[in-house]
C-alpha cells in the first residue's frame, strides 16, 4: 500500500505503508505534531520531553544483530524533518480493532496487553504498544527458558529465571519499556503481557523487513521564512556549513532539541542532522584505543561494544532510558556539555578523549582538558565532535554509580564513575592508578583529583585498607561544590559521593550482598 | 439479600472458567475499550482537534510571582503577532467571572495568587502563534506578601473556609487514664495526579446557539453549569461530552470547568471552535493537586498496646482558592482512625490558604492523609512500647459491634482480621520475618523489612444529595441495546462494569450492548465519577432501567409463550420459562420478543435512577452515617534498602482487598494494583518542591516536568505481585452484590512507607523508633537511615532544613500529658455545605440564590 501525497524528490516519510509529505511543515515541527496532524492521533504527548513515552512509534533504523532493527523513539523529540526517505510505524500500523467494516487484526503485542489489563485509560497504551513491538522484533532476542519450560507468566515468581528481574522468559528486556510511564495499571499487567510474547510468526512482515537494508540516508533540506533544516549528505558539507553559519544547531538523536523546542520556545534558525554520516558512526577496536564514532545510538554503543568497556557496559543501561538511547548518543551528550549528563564522568575516567573535526582538519582533545565551564568546552566554531577514544588497556576495577531517585530513567542528583587498577602484593592489594570522576557536583563534571591522590597507593585489601579507604571517602566527599535542589540536598551529594567509594570497596572486596538496589 | 445484591444463577463457581453464557457480571473481561487503545484508535478530546474545521488554539499568560496585584495588563502587543485572533481577559465574561462553586476562583483574576497563575488566554490560529502572542502580553504587577508553606500559613493563621471537629469520649480523661502517652508531628507532602492526558476541552457553538464542549471532565454536569455561568446562559444551552479521560484520579473532578468555560468563551465571541490544550508544564502550575498536610497529635496506649486516646489537629494546605477542600478534610477527620477502634478520639481540622495551587480531590479525598497520621504514630510508637508494629496494629483492629468516631457501626468489621489472617498464610509472614531476620543479621549494608498496614474505606460521597444517579437504556427494534449513564470513564473500568450490568439484567449477550459516551443532554444532574462511587450509583441506575424494559418485555414474552410473565426468564439471549430451555419448552429468542413487544407499542427504552438509601450526615457536628459500607484491605510488603545511598526496591507485596462479589475482576485487580503504586509512589517518590526561598522564585513549583517529578515506573513495580479478592464478600444493597474499587487500595501502600521505616530501624539498634519523611525518596530513607545508626535521636549534622522540621515522637515523662495541638477557635465556623444552608437559610439570602442553585460541591 502506498499513497503519494508527496511529489517526487519532495521530503516525505513512508509512514504504516503510505507515504506522506513533509512539504511546508515548519521545522520546528516534531514527528509527533505532524503524525498527528496527519490524523494519526494513536501517538499522544504526555511530556513533550522523552520522559513519558506516550509518543513512542518505530522507526527502521540501522540494526547491530540485522539489516534493520525496528526502533521506538519518542517522536516528540524528533524533528519530523528528520524522518526524511524513512520508515515509521504507528500503533494504528501495527493492527485494527474490530469495527465498522472490518473484522480487526490486532498485533501480537496489541493482543496481549488487551487480554491482560494491560490499558486503563488507555492513553499510555499506543507508546507502550510500539516500544514493546520493537523489543518483540529485537533480531537479538532470544528465550532465556525454552518455550515449553517457561513458567505460567501470572505466576512468575522474580527470580525463577536466568535474567530474572530484567528479563521474561521469553528474553524480553524490561528496559525496552523503562521509558514508558503508566499511572494506571501499576505495570505488572504489562510486565505480564511483555512477558508473555513469543516469536514473531514467519510471515510477519514487519519481521521480515529485518533481513534487508536500512532506508538509505537522504539529504534533505526543509526550510520556511524563519527556520531551516538541513540533512547534508557528507561530513564535508556538515563541515562548510558550521563553519560559515555560526547559528547552526547539529541534532544526531535531537534529544535535547526537542526538549529546547518543546519546553523552551526555542527555535532554532538552523537545525544540520549529523546522524546518519558514516565518518560519524564507526566503532573500532584498535590496540591503543576504541574509537567509537560520536553519532552511533547509546543502544547502538551498547551492543556493538557487547561488554568490551565494563565501564560503559555499566553506564549505558542507567543512561535515560531504553527510548532515549535509542536516539542520543556520546557526541551530543558531550556535545551539549551538561555538568549532569551521565556520560562524561565515565569517559572521564577512562582517560577518554574527543576527536573535533572540521574544515581544516581533525585536533584530538582530552576529555579532562575539553569542559571550560558551564556548557561551554574547548570545541571551536566549525568544529564538531566525531569520535570519542578510550585508551587501552583498561583499568580492572571500574564501576559507576548513579544517584536518582527513580532506579530506571532519572537525572542524576550526582554520578560517580571509577576505574581503578589493583595490583597485588605480598600483605594484599593496592591502588596502583586510581581516575574517579564525578558528575552533579559542579559546573562541568570534574576528575575527584584529590581523591584519587589519596587512593593512589593506598591498600585495597589487606591490613589497614578499610581505613585508608574510609579516608579517601571521606576526601571524596568534599570534592566538587554540590548545591541544594529539588533532587537532592547538597549534604546529601557530598555523602553520597563518599559513600560510593565505600560501596564499591565493599562490593568488591567483601561478599556479595544483593543484585541490585540502586547503582 | 436485597434484590439489588441478587446476581443470576450461576452454574460454575470459578469466575475464570465462566463461559459467554454464564452472566456477564463477575467475569474476568478486558476493558470495553482494549482494542482501541492498543490500536490507536480510542479517541481522547484533543484528538477531535484535527477532526474539527478551523479550530482556534489557546494559551494561558501565566504569571510569575506567587502573590500580585494586576496593576496594567497590555494585549495589545499580542493582537499585532500574525495569527492571533483574540485575548479574552476578564472584560469579555458576559457572566459570572469564576470558575468554580465557592465565589473565590475567579476566571481572570485581578489578583495573582500563585505562580503560574493565568492572567488572560490568548487565541490563534496555531497554537504556535497563541504562544507567541502570550509572549508579547505586558503584564504590570506590584507584588504582595505571600505563603507558601502550612507552616507559614499556620503561623500567619491564613485559614479558609469550616474548620470541622470530630470527638467521642473524653480525650483528656483517656490520656489521663493511658499507660504510655507519645506526642509528635507529622508533615506530608501533596501529590501530582499526572494523568498522562492533561486538561483539555474543545468548544463551539452549534445550532441554534447551543454551546458544545467536548471536555476531559470527570464532572460533565458541572462543567456544564460553570459554563453556562460564565457565559450567562442557562444549563439547558450548553452540552457537556466526555468521550473518555486519560487518567482523571480526581484532578478533573473540579479542575476542568474554567479550562471548558474559556474554550467555550472564545467559541462563543469568534464563532469557531476552540481548543484548550494545557501541556504538562502548564497543566503542573496551574491545576489543583492532592493536599499536603501537616498534624499534630498526642496518643495514649494501655501497657499491651491497646489505644485508649487520639487528640489530632490536622491542618491542609488549600492552596488559593477552597475548592473541594472542606469535604477533603472532612473525608480526611473521618478516616483518621482508619481501622482502629479508639474509645476517646478528638481530631480537629483546618484549611490552611496559601499562594499555590488551589488543592483538590485526589484518589482518597483526604482519606490518604488522615489515615496516615494513625499509621504513622503505630509505626513510630511500637518500638517505643517494644511491641511489634505488626501485632500493635492487629490488636487494635475494629472488632464487630464497635462503631466509628463519628457514630457509625463498623459492619463486616470482622473481615478485617479475615483479610490479615489471609495476608499472613498466603504470604508466610511468619517464615518470612525469620528469613529477613537473618538476611539482616549477615548483612551489614542492606536490610530487608516487611510490613502489614490495614485499610477501612467509607463509601459514600460525605454529602447525601451526590449519591444519586441516572441512566438510559435503549432497546433498538433489532435487539441491540445501547445504554447511556451518568459516569465518566477515566480508565478504572466504568463503562465495561456498565455493560456487564446491563448484559445481566436484560439476561442478553455481553456483545449485544453498546455505551455511547457521557453527556449532559442524555442524562442530566450528575454527580461527579468520583468517591469511588461510579460503579455503585451508576450501576443501580443501568440496573433500574434495564428491569422497567425487563418487566415490559416479560407481560409480551408471557403472552408470546403462552405462560405466566412472572415465570420469564431472560438468559444470554433466549427468553424462556422457569424450565429452561429445554426441548419441548416453550422458549423465544431475545430478538423475537422486542419485535413483538414494538409491534404491541410496548416502550423499549427507559430511564433508570438510583438513590444510596440510609444516609445521612450532620456535617456541623460530624456526626451520623456517612457511608453506605466500608471497604477493607491488607497488605504486606516487603522492602530492600540500600545502606549506602537509601536506595530501595519493593520485594515483593500481597494484597487482599475486599471488592465485594466482584462485577469484573479483571477491572478490579487493575485498581488494586494501580492504586497500589500510585500510593506508594505519593509515599516514597513523587515529590512536590515549592521554591520556599525568598526571592525572585519564591512559590515557583521547582518540579513542574515529568523530568523531575518521578512517577513510579516499571522499575518502582513490587517485584511479585500477589493480589486476591476477599472471598465470601457479598455486598448487600449494592449493585449485584460488589463493592466500590477505585479509591481504597491506594492507601494499602503504606505498608510500603512503613516497612521501608522498619529496615531503616534495621540499621539501628534493636527498638530504634524512626522518624521517616513523605516521601520517603531514597535521600529520606538515607537520612533516617544516618539517624538509626546514630540511635534514633539525633539529627546528621548535614542534613538538609526540611529533613529537620518533622519533629520526632516524645514520650512524655512520667505520666505528664503533653499539651494539647492547636484547637479550632470556640468562634470556628464548621463546614456547612451549601445544599444545607439552601434549605436553612435561603430566604435570607435572596442575593445569592442565583449561585447557591448549583452551589452543590460538596462531597
Amino acid at each position: 500500500m502506498t499513497t503519494t501525497d508527496a511529489a517526487a524528490g519532495a521530503p516525505a516519510v513512508t509512514v504504516n505503508g503510505s507515504l506522506l509529505g513533509l512539504a511546508g511543515t515548519p521545522p520546528a515541527t516534531t514527528a509527533l505534531d505532524w503524525l498527528r496532524g496527519r490524523g494519526l492521533t494513536g501517538a499522544k504527548e504526555g511530556c513533550a520531553e522523552g520522559e513519558c513515552g506516550a509518543c513512542s512509534v518505530l522507526v527502521a533504523r540501522p540494526g547491530t544483530d540485522a539489516a534493520t532493527e525496528w526502533t521506538a523513539l519518542n517522536a516528540c523529540l524528533v524533528p519530523a524533518a528528520a524522518l526524511d526517505g524513512q520508515e515509521v510505524v504507528t500503533a494504528e500500523g501495527l493492527g485494527t480493532a474490530p469495527g465498522p467494516g472490518t473484522a480487526g487484526a490486532l498485533h501480537p503485542v496489541q493482543q496481549e496487553m488487551a487480554v491482560r489489563g494491560g490499558s486503563q485509560c488507555g492513553y499510555c497504551t499506543p507508546g507502550f504498544v510500539c516500544s514493546m513491538a520493537a523489543e518483540y522484533y529485537r533480531p537479538g532476542r532470544t528465550a532465556l527458558v525454552a518455550e515449553d519450560e517457561q513458567p505460567c507468566v501470572e505466576r512468575s515468581g522474580s527470580d525463577e529465571h536466568p535474567g530474572a528481574g530484567e528479563h521474561g522468559p521469553n528474553g524480553f528486556d524490561l528496559h525496552a519499556i523503562g521509558g514508558n510511564l503508566c499511572r494506571c495499571t501499576g505495570y505488572r499487567p504489562i510486565r505480564d503481557a511483555a512477558y508473555a510474547l513469543g516469536r514473531p510468526p514467519a510471515d510477519d512482515a514487519l519481521a521480515a523487513r529485518s533481513a534487508a537494508p536500512p532506508p538509505a540516508p537522504v539529504a534533505t533540506r526543509l526550510a520556511d521564512d524563519e527556520a531551516e533544516f538541513l540533512r547534508p549528505a557528507s561530513l564535508a558539507e556538515v563541515l562548510d556549513i558550521i563553519a560559515s553559519r555560526p547559528e547552526a544547531m547539529l541534532v544526531a538523536g535531537s534529544t535535547d532539541w526537542g526538549v529546547e523546542v518543546n519546553l523552551r520556545g526555542a527555535r532554532p534558525p538552523l537545525v544540520v542532522a549529523i546522524d546518519r554520516l558514516e565518518e560519524l558512526r564507526a566503532l573500532e577496536v584498535g590496540e591503543r584505543h576504541v574509537e567509537i564514532g560520536a553519532a552511533l545510538s547509546l543502544t547502538d554503543v551498547e551492543r556493538r561494544l557487547a561488554g568490551r568497556v565494563p565501564l560503559l557496559a555499566a553506564l549505558i543501561p542507567q543512561f535515560a532510558s531504553r527510548l532515549i538511547r535509542n536516539g542520543a548518543t556520546l557526541g551530543g551528550n558531550l556535545g551539549t556539555g551538561s555538568p549532569i549528563g551521565d556520560a562524561a564522568p565515565a569517559l572521564l575516567a577512562l582517560d577518554a578523549s574527543v576527536v573535533l573535526a572540521s574544515a581544516s582538519g581533525e585536533r584530538e582533545v582530552a576529555l579532562a582538558e575539553y569542559f571550560t565551564g558551564y556548557r561551554t568546552s574547548v570545541r571551536e566554531r566549525g568544529e564538531l565532535i566525531r569520535a570519542v577514544r578510550v585508551p587501552l588497556p583498561l583499568a580492572g576495577t571500574t564501576a559507576f554509580h548513579k544517584i536518582a531517585k527513580r532506579r530506571f530513567d532519572d537525572i542524576s542528583s550526582v554520578s560517580i564513575a571509577f576505574a581503578l587498577d589493583i595490583e597485588d602484593g605480598p600483605d594484599g592489594s593496592r591502588v596502583r592508578r586510581a581516575r574517579v570522576a564525578l558528575g552533579g557536583v559542579a559546573s562541568t563534571p570534574v576528575r575527584a583529583l584529590a581523591t584519587e591522590e589519596a587512593l593512589t597507593g593506598a591498600p585495597w585489601t589487606g591490613e589497614g585498607s578499610e581505613d585508608a579507604v574510609r579516608a579517601a571517602a571521606a576526601v571524596l566527599a568534599t570534592e566538587g561544590t554540590p548545591l541544594d535542589d529539588h533532587r537532592a540536598s547538597a549534604g546529601y551529594r557530598s555523602a553520597m559521593l563518599g559513600q560510593a567509594l565505600r560501596k564499591l570497596h565493599a562490593h568488591e572486596t567483601g561478599p556479595r550482598e544483593t543484585a541490585g538496589v540502586g547503582a | 439479600m436485597s434484590a439489588s445484591a441478587q446476581r443470576p444463577a450461576s452454574t460454575l463457581e470459578d469466575a475464570s472458567t465462566r463461559t459467554d453464557t454464564e452472566p456477564a457480571v463477575g467475569r474476568a473481561v478486558p476493558h470495553e475499550s482494549a482494542a482501541l487503545h492498543v490500536t490507536g484508535q480510542a479517541l481522547y478530546t484533543d484528538d477531535l482537534v484535527g477532526r474539527t474545521h478551523g479550530v482556534l488554539h489557546a494559551w494561558p499568560v501565566q504569571a510569575q510571582h506567587a502573590h500580585a496585584r494586576i496593576v496594567e495588563l497590555d494585549v495589545s502587543g499580542a493582537l499585532a503577532v500574525p495569527g492571533v485572533v483574540r485575548v479574552l481577559t476578564a472584560a469579555d465574561v458576559p457572566g459570572v467571572n469564576d470558575a468554580g462553586v465557592k465565589h473565590d476562583e475567579p476566571l481572570f483574576p485581578d489578583e495573582v495568587q500563585f505562580v503560574g497563575h493565568a492572567v488572560c488566554w490568548v487565541l490563534g490560529e496555531s497554537l504556535e502563534a497563541a504562544r507567541r502572542g502570550g509572549e508579547a502580553v505586558r503584564a504590570r504587577y506590584e507584588e504582595l506578601p505571600a505563603l507558601i508553606t502550612v507552616r507559614e500559613a499556620i503561623e500567619a493563621g491564613s485559614f479558609q473556609g469550616g474548620q470541622p471537629l470530630l470527638e467521642r469520649g473524653d480525650v483528656e480523661a483517656g490520656l489521663d487514664g493511658s499507660s504510655h502517652v507519645f506526642s509528635g508531628e507529622l508533615e506530608l507532602a501533596g501529590q501530582e495526579h499526572f494523568y498522562l492526558e492533561t486538561h483539555a476541552s474543545l468548544a463551539h457553538v452549534d445550532e441554534g446557539g447551543q454551546v458544545f464542549v467536548q471536555s476531559s471532565t470527570q464532572h460533565p454536569s458541572e462543567t456544564q453549569e460553570i459554563v453556562a455561568h460564565v457565559l450567562g446562559l442557562a444549563s439547558n444551552e450548553v452540552t457537556v461530552q466526555c468521550l473518555r479521560m486519560g487518567g482523571g484520579f480526581g484532578g478533573k473532578e473540579m479542575q476542568p470547568h474554567g479550562y471548558a468555560a474559556i474554550a467555550a468563551l472564545g467559541a462563543v465571541l469568534t464563532g469557531r471552535p476552540v481548543r484548550v490544550r494545557l501541556n504538562r508544564g502548564q497543566d503542573m502550575t496551574m491545576s489543583g493537586k492532592r493536599h499536603g498536610f501537616h498534624a499534630r497529635w498526642r496518643v495514649g496506649f494501655d501497657d499491651d498496646g491497646t489505644i485508649q486516646a487520639f487528640d489530632a489537629t490536622l491542618t491542609s494546605d488549600g492552596g488559593w482558592s477552597l475548592d473541594l477542600s472542606e469535604p477533603v478534610i472532612a473525608r480526611a477527620l473521618c478516616h483518621a482512625d482508619n481501622a482502629y477502634f479508639i474509645p476517646h478520639v478528638r481530631v480537629a481540622g483546618r484549611i490552611s490558604r496559601t499562594n499555590k495551587t488551589s488543592q483538590t480531590a485526589f484518589r482518597g479525598f483526604g482519606g490518604p492523609q488522615g489515615m496516615i497520621v494513625i499509621e504513622d504514630v503505630l509505626g513510630r510508637c511500637a518500638p517505643h512500647l517494644g511491641i511489634d508494629a505488626a501485632q500493635l496494629r492487629r490488636r487494635n483492629l475494629y472488632r464487630s459491634g464497635q462503631a466509628t468516631p463519628y457514630g457509625q457501626v463498623v459492619r463486616h468489621a470482622e473481615r478485617l482480621e479475615r483479610a490479615w489472617s489471609q495476608v499472613e498464610d498466603d504470604a508466610r509472614l511468619d517464615a518470612r520475618r525469620e528469613e529477613i531476620s537473618a538476611f539482616n543479621a549477615s548483612h551489614p549494608h542492606v536490610k530487608r523489612a516487611v510490613a502489614i498496614t490495614p485499610v477501612k474505606f467509607g463509601i459514600s460521597f460525605n454529602l447525601t444529595a451526590f449519591n444519586q444517579a441516572g441512566a438510559l437504556v435503549h432497546v433498538y427494534k433489532d435487539g441491540s441495546v445501547l445504554i447511556n449513564h451518568g459516569g465518566t470513564e477515566m480508565g478504572q473500568g466504568l463503562h465495561t462494569k456498565m455493560l456487564q450490568v446491563a448484559a445481566t439484567a436484560l439476561g442478553v449477550p455481553l456483545p449485544a450492548v453498546r455505551l455511547a459516551p457521557t453527556r449532559t443532554d442524555k442524562v442530566p444532574n450528575t454527580s461527579a465519577t468520583a468517591a469511588s462511587s461510579g460503579a455503585d450509583l451508576n450501576g443501580g441506575a443501568v440496573k433500574d432501567a434495564c428491569e422497567q424494559v425487563r418487566e415490559r418485555l416479560a407481560q409480551v414474552a408471557g403472552q408470546v409463550l403462552g405462560i405466566s410473565p412472572a415465570d420469564v426468564r431472560f438468559t444470554h439471549g433466549t427468553v424462556h420459562g422457569l424450565a429452561g430451555v429445554e426441548d419441548g419448552e416453550p422458549a423465544a429468542t431475545w430478538q423475537e420478543v422486542v419485535a413483538q413487544a414494538y409491534a404491541h407499542r410496548v416502550q423499549l427504552w427507559a430511564a433508570g435512577f438510583y438513590r444510596t438509601e440510609g444516609l445521612h450526615w450532620d456535617s456541623t457536628r460530624m456526626r451520623g452515617e456517612p457511608f453506605k459500607y466500608f471497604a477493607y484491605g491488607v497488605a504486606a510488603t516487603e522492602v530492600e534498602v540500600d545502606g549506602f545511598t537509601g536506595a530501595y526496591r519493593t520485594r515483593r507485596v500481597d494484597v487482599v482487598h475486599d471488592a465485594g462479589d466482584s462485577l469484573s475482576p479483571l477491572v478490579d485487580r487493575g485498581q488494586v494494583e494501580g492504586g497500589f503504586v500510585q500510593g506508594a509512589g505519593w509515599l516514597t517518590l513523587e515529590e512536590l518542591r515549592w521554591e520556599e526561598r525568598e526571592g525572585p522564585h519564591r512559590g515557583r513549583l521547582a518540579t513542574q516536568a515529568a523530568s523531575t517529578y518521578k512517577l513510579p515506573s516499571l522499575s518502582e513495580m513490587p517485584e511479585t505481585f500477589n493480589v486476591s479478592l476477599l472471598a465470601q464478600a457479598t455486598e448487600d444493597g449494592v449493585v449485584y452484590g460488589s463493592k466500590a474499587v477505585g479509591e481504597p487500595p491506594l492507601m494499602l501502600a503504606f505498608s510500603v512507607r512503613e516497612a521501608l521505616r522498619q529496615a531503616a530501624a534495621a540499621f539501628g539498634p534493636a527498638g530504634t523508633s524512626v522518624d521517616l519523611a513523605s516521601p520517603a525518596t531514597p535521600e529520606a530513607m538515607w537520612w533516617a537511615i544516618e539517624r538509626a545508626r546514630a540511635g534514633g535521636g539525633a539529627e546528621p549534622e548535614h542534613a538538609p532544613l526540611h529533613e529537620k522540621g518533622h519533629g520526632h515522637v516524645d514520650e512524655a515523662d512520667d505520666g505528664a500529658v503533653p499539651a494539647a495541638p492547636a484547637q479550632p477557635a470556640p468562634d470556628a465556623p464548621p463546614i456547612r455545605p451549601r445544599t444545607e444552608r439552601l434549605g436553612h437559610e435561603m430566604e435570607h439570602e435572596a442575593h445569592e440564590t442565583e449561585h447557591d442553585a448549583r452551589g452543590t460541591s460538596q462531597r
